[in-house]
């Protein structure tokens, strides 16, 4: 036993070991537009992108062969090459794309057109518009479920969670939720899908398989007016454990037990935090600071605020990629 | 098709839960041309339930713009509130709901109780009333229009939010009160304290000048002057008028004590465009002209905001103004009152609307919620001129406990308001 608890603490070393492997944290610059390229481990601006205009969602895909990068007022997606930093090929998105997700085997980009109440299904490999699926008014979060068999899209107007089948492409279920919807995510096992409502100032557990409602999270801190408490960005733990919600003005964010949807904690950071991403290995949380112009990194392990690293002007998205 | 995952209440016709409207048009039969024939053959299901608004206005007499560069337009208004239903029709499908919008729009010598009379009498129960305030209350007060909700969406009347408040009247316009203190707010914080107002004699222009005046006290404004323009502005388009313009507007504001900005009260557009450029001393104009505190301005993008400007666009051919969100708003509490509670019958409606579960979202950042004494919707203001959007007000420093955006008009403690019963 002893034998093996010493094994086990030598790999968690070897893990920590990992962690200090160097891995590339693209931040998407809304005002600037252009992303900044950060090196996870000293911190430092590697490179600033320039973009299309007014970069916001942005996501590396499976294999971290590409990041993608929304160019809302140009209609289109930008993609990098992590490997040489630059915008490789656009990807023609439909109107005014805000956030996107990709289908787990790395075949499909599903775009939500914030102005014209839409769902773009593409093939990643040709650019070529496969469907694109009516939703409700203002779409903007973007999930595939982790066995990429179903699709949310969470309109912000209309307040909903919109399932989609990604076999049929049919909308399969509409599900009424607090007020401005901006994130979808999944749980790491697919079971249930977390959706934060910015003005509602909740998230809603939907469960994956019926839609019903399982559980409404809200939150609560001292001295914050409750109006300014904005659920936007959310990510899980590496192990699901818990889930991170950004809460904007409220300029925290949540840590959420999973399994009790108790809120554990509350992380001070910068000024409007926005979007979020966890570090692969799963030590590190980086949250994009819309009005103080940087990024702040938060220690899983302690749930420590640790750094705030200067990044470009509205920092709005993440993605990271070896 | 299945487009709500619940289908349970399907056999429930709109017509019997609500019995208002008459027989409800069947439901558009699918999500648009993106949505393929399905293996289906059932015939659409009928709606959940129907939500039935009316937009009630006027055409009033208006003067024109004094600005060339601003449109003459005779829809302000009625386009956001078809924009409303647009989107609340969309919802609908997606939920098995009906949305419906009556448009109903009077001469200027119409007889707007007549008309509120058959519509009542013909079960309407959700009016917005893009109207004036002696025409909002001689609606309000009709017995049968006590069984009816108004959104006022037109008139500004400190008025209406006090001693003439009414129990089915709800304001989405801000007051006056709530204009001029965030303009108010904005202004301290700049720490330009010194106002030199000049009003016109429009009973609208005395109205606002008050809720200047009232605003000052508030916030740490001090009225050096007060000067009334007592002249008719004219025509819009006079061969070179700008002459004489520039001679007349030098001697209205000159001999003034020192002061910091030119707060101008000209509601009515008689001369306010003419002020900026064109004081005697070189100073900012404030007020309804030059940076201005409005409820929406062409020039705001935060929160969202450019999915309504597009939306609205595209729809109407056209930039959306202030009345335009206004109305829109109006018609989007209504349906989201019918939305969050799944039903259309005004005790739930009426319940809803001053629940704490109830959040109108506008666009501004934050929920808007009606105040419980008046009936008036909260909101930030924004302080723009005509070219961007410069501050939004509540300004951080104005603290309260419980809505930073009840420092904006009549809080609690002041208002004359009593609803009575």
């Amino acid at each position: 036993m002893a034998a093996l608890r010493l094994l086990s603490s030598v790999s968690a070393l070897c893990l920590l070991g990992v962690a200090a492997q160097a891995e590339q944290i693209f931040v998407s610059n809304e005002r600037d537009n252009t992303v900044t390229v950060i090196d996870s481990v000293t911190l430092e601006v590697k490179k600033t992108i320039k973009t299309g205009e007014r970069p916001r969602g942005i996501i590396a895909s499976e294999d971290k062969t590409e990041v993608f990068v929304c160019a809302g007022d140009e209609d289109r997606l930008d993609v990098i090459d992590p490997k040489t930093l630059e915008v490789v090929r656009t990807l023609d998105s439909g109107p005014d794309p805000e956030l996107l997700d990709l289908d787990p085997a790395g075949e499909r980009i599903y775009i939500a057109n914030e102005d014209d109440a839409m769902v773009t299904v593409m093939e990643r490999a040709t650019g070529k518009v496969i469907k694109e699926v009516v939703v409700g008014v203002e779409p903007e979060g973007m999930a595939v479920s982790p066995d990429g068999k179903l699709v949310v899209a969470t309109s912000e107007s209309t307040s909903m969670a919109h399932f989609i089948d990604a076999g049929t492409l049919e909308l399969v279920a509409n599900v009424l939720v607090d007020t401005r919807p901006r994130h979808a995510e999944f749980e790491p096992g697919g079971a249930r899908v977390w959706v934060t409502s910015e003005i509602g100032g909740t998230v809603a557990v939907l469960d994956a398989a019926t839609y019903e409602p399982v559980k409404k999270i809200s939150f609560a801190i001292p001295d914050v007016k409750p109006e300014l408490i904005q659920p936007v960005g959310l990510r899980f733990s590496k192990d699901g454990k818990l889930a991170f919600v950004a809460l904007g003005p409220a300029n925290h964010v949540a840590v959420v037990d999973s399994a009790s949807f108790e809120v554990v904690d509350y992380i001070l950071v910068g000024q409007r935090p926005w979007h979020i991403e966890m570090h692969p290995d799963g030590s590190k949380l980086y949250v994009a600071n819309g009005q103080t112009n940087d990024m702040t990194v938060i220690d899983v392990a302690s749930l420590k605020a640790e750094r705030s690293v200067p990044v470009g002007r509205l920092p709005w998205g993440i993605a990271i990629t070896p | 098709m299945r487009l709500s995952a619940t289908g349970r209440a399907a056999v429930l016709a709109a017509g019997l839960l609500l019995g208002l409207v008459g027989s409800p048009p069947p439901l558009p039969g699918s999500v648009q041309a993106a949505e393929p024939a399905t293996t289906s053959k059932q015939p659409a299901k009928p709606p959940l339930f129907a939500l039935r608004v009316v937009y009630l206005g006027k055409r009033y007499p208006e003067p024109p713009p004094l600005s060339l560069v601003e449109p003459i337009l005779d829809d302000k208004g009625l386009q956001g509130a078809r924009l409303a239903q647009q989107e609340n029709q969309l919802t609908g499908r997606l939920m098995r709901q009906d949305y419906q919008l009556v448009e109903q729009i009077l001469p200027e010598d119409g007889d707007v109780v007549a008309a509120a009379r058959s519509l009542l009498a013909a079960g309407e129960r959700y009016i917005v009333a893009d109207l004036n305030a002696p025409d909002l209350l001689a609606i309000a007060d009709l017995p049968e229009a006590q069984a009816a909700l108004i959104m006022n969406v037109r008139a500004n009347d400190d008025e209406l939010r006090n001693e003439q408040c009414r129990v089915n009247v709800y304001h989405v316009a801000p007051s006056d009160a709530m204009r001029a203190d965030g303009l108010a707010q904005y202004l301290a914080w700049k720490r330009w304290n010194s106002w030199f107002l000049v009003r016109g004699e429009q009973p609208e222009d005395l109205r606002y000048a008050a809720a200047l005046r009232r605003a000052a006290g508030r916030f740490g404004g001090k009225i050096v002057e007060e000067r009334a323009y007592q002249f008719e502005a004219g025509a819009r388009r006079v061969e070179s008028g700008h002459q004489q313009i520039q001679t007349q507007m030098p001697l209205l504001t000159q001999a003034a004590p020192d002061y910091d900005v030119l707060v101008v009260a000209d509601a009515g557009e008689r001369f306010g465009e003419y002020l900026m450029f064109r004081t005697e001393q070189p100073k900012l104009v404030v007020g309804t002209h030059g940076l201005v505190s409005a409820a929406w301005h062409r020039a705001y993008e935060q929160f969202g905001s450019m999915s309504l400007h597009s939306a609205f666009e595209k729809l109407a051919d056209r930039q959306i103004t202030e009345a335009d969100y206004l109305a829109w708003l109006g018609v989007k509490i209504f349906a989201e009152a019918a939305l969050r509670t799944s039903k259309a019958d005004l005790d739930t409606i009426r319940k809803y609307l001053t629940s704490d579960a109830f959040v109108a979202p506008g666009f501004k950042g934050v929920g808007l919620t009606f105040r419980r004494w008046d009936h008036q919707l909260r909101q930030p203001m924004l302080i723009a001129w005509r070219g961007s959007l410069v501050s939004m007000s509540p300004q951080d420093a104005f603290l309260h406990e419980h809505f930073a955006t009840d420092t904006l008009g009549h809080d609690q403690p002041e208002s004359g308001c009593r609803f009575g019963g």
